[in-house]
């Protein structure tokens, strides 16, 4: 391992490895200081900030912040890297590669092209001198499109996920939350259930409700009930109507143990969610959820920092040609994120890095009521978000998620960002939403009222 | 706009069938829009809910309040070692430790229980309901159980029990706490027995939690307390409690046979 070191304030800021210099660079958040890793002082965060300018990006090859030898998704990142796709910027430190990204050398094309030869810790460390501005800035450059029965990530489209939870799965509740959410045109990303219990009997059921409906209104999106990996696998083996494979993961293997999860069990998934073949305008089959502060929750990050232990975990997500990955930004809680700054800065690094690595990034914006947050956080996570070109976030109705606790976007805050930005749906969905009368002639979504449209079929058929 | 459809449509059916699909769910379903924002009342309501969440998180612990409400109780008051609020929030691990000078006043002694009153995440939980889940438990034990002096601790996590219990000699601790409060409840209690409980070994895995005690709309303090002392029986038999130990009691308020352990 190298020292790191540099001069501020009449000082020599030395920092002992590459892990311990991206953890003091760092802004401020106080999952790192629960770590014990955050610098010991603004000067010191500063100086880790020039040290790390220096080094070459080709530098994170040599050292990994984590042992080869001691997980699997070091070995994974190591072995995959795409050397010829890094070329362009083999010769640039990340300071220089900061410069690079935000020139117009950096386009939608050249960005693409380079994915595959970036590792999640240079995307990290350059996510660290870069301002909120300028993380906003470059991932709006960034363009990625995957597809199932809707096509996610074009440019001018803003997909969403509709979640419809009840704390009991109880049909005729999620139901109504579906029509709800419908009505007001959301869904295009997935209508997505995070059940109340694992068991494959209440999954099973949700995924044959939320079939139905798709099939009876022709409605090009794509279910997922978020069970764990084995859940599905056992499901597609007995004929469920599984669309998209659902997983939490995170950037170390112990981590990825702490949720069950192997990337053998991955590789499982990923090759019997695509034998199913139910996607229509793609065969991306895989949804990942991910969020800062969970290595370390299993006290699984091996000393890196929450944010580049997170990009690790784009690494595994990009492993599997998902449709969906999104950062779950505010809900573990105030010890990871404590405030709506702080969960504003992880949101944006973490579209960043995701886009960075090739992956359709979407956001929960989110947070949970002991976190020092409110509404205006989520309008001002939402507009940003929306600038820097997010794939899809996750909209609840009201905001207020009754199965999981905590407050996310509304149906209402997505065509309120819709609106502002001129952004449109995915473009089946757009279509759809035409064709069953729910546009209007600018084509934003009509105040039609519940009986007078004929989805409400599903809202008669509950009242009755 | 030509398949707008006509006035007539719209109004009360439309009022019935979302009253209706409520019936189904408390999700905020069927509020209407202003432009493409929420109207004027549901903004302001779901503000409302959001501030009595934040107002039981901040709202500072009174244990004089749980003090006098535990008559014919001793009450020892510890604090943790977060020093304040932010602290709490920011540092679980200092949460779950006690305060050094604290822990040398707590008397040691062969008690069969001890009961700590934390703040957790919502003072207001804890001032409504806990004094009432220590009668209502107590009641059902038996009358030779040694019961220690009940112990009040500010900016506690669960897991300062075990500290606690550990410096006091107690064989089991139950923590009654308050819970992260959510947008539909800000007062919910949860009780977490431990038994033997090591501090730093012991983890989440070996306690058994009830949870969502706040009557009417939560669970009676009767049947939290019967369901509470069925599982102190059996982690006494047992000895242990988590994972290994389930909840296989029935709603029945009928008070179970406790063997002292003394």
């Amino acid at each position: 391992m190298s020292t790191y070191t540099a001069r501020l304030g009449g000082r020599t800021h030395s920092f002992p490895s590459l892990a311990a210099l991206l953890a003091a660079a760092s802004p401020e958040r106080s999952g790192d200081r629960l770590a014990g890793l955050a610098a010991d002082s603004a000067e010191a965060r500063v100086a880790a900030r020039w040290a790390l300018a220096e080094v070459p990006l080709a530098r994170f090859l040599a050292e990994p912040v984590i042992p080869y030898e001691d997980d699997d998704v070091t070995r994974l990142i190591v072995d995959t890297h795409d050397a010829r796709a890094f070329a362009p910027v083999a010769g640039l430190c990340v300071g220089e590669f900061r410069e690079w990204l935000l020139s117009d050398a950096a386009d939608a094309g050249s960005l693409a092209a380079l994915a595959p030869g970036l590792t999640p810790e240079m995307v990290a460390a350059v996510s660290k001198l870069m301002g909120n501005a300028d993380l906003v800035a470059v991932a709006r450059k960034a363009r990625v499109v995957t597809a199932f029965r809707s096509t996610i990530g074009l440019p001018g489209r803003l997909a969403t996920r509709l979640q419809p939870n009840h704390p009991t799965d109880d049909p005729a509740g999620v139901a109504a939350a579906l029509l709800d959410g419908l009505l007001l045109g959301s869904g295009d990303a997935v209508i997505g259930i995070n059940p109340a219990t694992d068991s494959p009997k209440a999954v099973r059921d949700l995924l044959e409700l939320l079939d139905g409906v798709i099939r009876r209104y022709a409605i090009p999106t794509q279910s997922c009930v978020l069970c764990h990996v084995t859940t599905s696998i056992d499901l597609m083996e007995r004929g469920a109507p599984v669309d998209l494979v659902f997983q939490s993961i995170a950037g170390t293997q112990a981590a990825n143990a702490s949720f069950g999860v192997t990337l053998g069990l991955l590789d499982e998934a990923y090759d019997a969610a695509r034998g199913l073949g139910r996607g229509t305008a793609g065969q991306n089959a895989l949804y990942f959820e991910t969020g800062q502060g969970s290595a370390l929750s299993a006290n699984a990050h091996h000393g890196v920092d929450q944010q580049t232990v997170e990009a690790r975990a784009y690494a595994v997500a990009r492993r599997y040609d998902p449709l969906l990955v999104n950062t779950v930004v505010g809900f573990i809680g105030p010890e990871y994120l404590y405030d709506g700054r702080q969960i504003l800065r992880a949101a944006l690094e973490d579209h960043f890095c995701g886009k960075l690595l090739g992956l359709p990034m979407g956001l929960d914006i989110c947070y949970t009521n002991h976190a020092d947050a409110d509404d205006d956080d989520i309008a001002t996570m939402l507009t940003m978000l929306g600038v820097a070109g997010a794939s899809f976030v996750i909209c609840t109705p009201g905001g207020d998620d009754i199965m999981l606790n905590y407050q996310s976007a509304s149906y209402h805050d997505a065509l309120y960002l819709r609106e502002v930005l001129g952004l449109r749906p995915a473009p089946e969905f757009e279509d759809w939403l035409s064709r069953i009368g729910l546009l209007d002639d600018a084509g934003a979504i009509r105040d039609v009222t519940g009986t007078a449209h004929p989805l409400t079929a599903i809202g008669r058929e509950l009242a009755a | 706009m030509t398949n707008r459809p006509p006035a007539a449509y719209e109004g009360e059916s439309d009022r019935a069938m979302w009253a209706a699909l409520r019936r189904h769910t408390q999700a905020r379903i069927g509020l209407g829009r202003a432009g493409s924002a929420l109207p004027t009342r549901h903004r302001l309501e779901l503000q409302a809910a959001h501030a009595a969440a934040r107002d039981a998180v901040h709202t500072p612990f009174a244990p004089d309040v749980v003090a006098a409400a535990l008559t014919g109780f001793p009450t020892i008051r510890v604090r943790s070692a977060a020093p304040d609020r932010l602290g709490y929030l920011q540092r679980p691990d200092l949460g779950r430790r006690l305060d050094a000078a604290d822990r040398a006043h707590l008397p040691r002694d062969d008690w069969d229980v001890v009961f700590v009153v934390a703040d957790g995440l919502s003072s207001r939980a804890v001032h409504e309901h806990a004094a009432a889940m220590v009668h209502a438990t107590t009641a059902l034990l038996p009358a030779d159980l040694r019961v220690a002096p009940v112990v009040l601790a500010e900016q506690a996590r669960v897991a300062l029990g075990d500290d606690i219990a550990h410096a006091m000699g107690a064989r089991m601790t139950v923590v009654l706490v308050g819970e992260r409060p959510g947008m539909s409840a800000a007062d919910s209690l949860g009780a977490y027995l431990t038994y033997a409980p090591r501090p730093g070994t012991t983890t989440d895995a070996d306690r058994n939690c009830l949870s969502n005690i706040r009557p009417p709309l939560g669970l009676a303090y009767a049947t939290a307390a019967a369901r509470l002392t069925a599982l102190m029986k059996r982690a006494h038999e047992l000895g242990r409690t988590g994972v290994d130990l389930k909840d296989e009691s029935t709603e029945s308020a009928e008070a179970p046979a406790l063997t002292p352990t003394t």
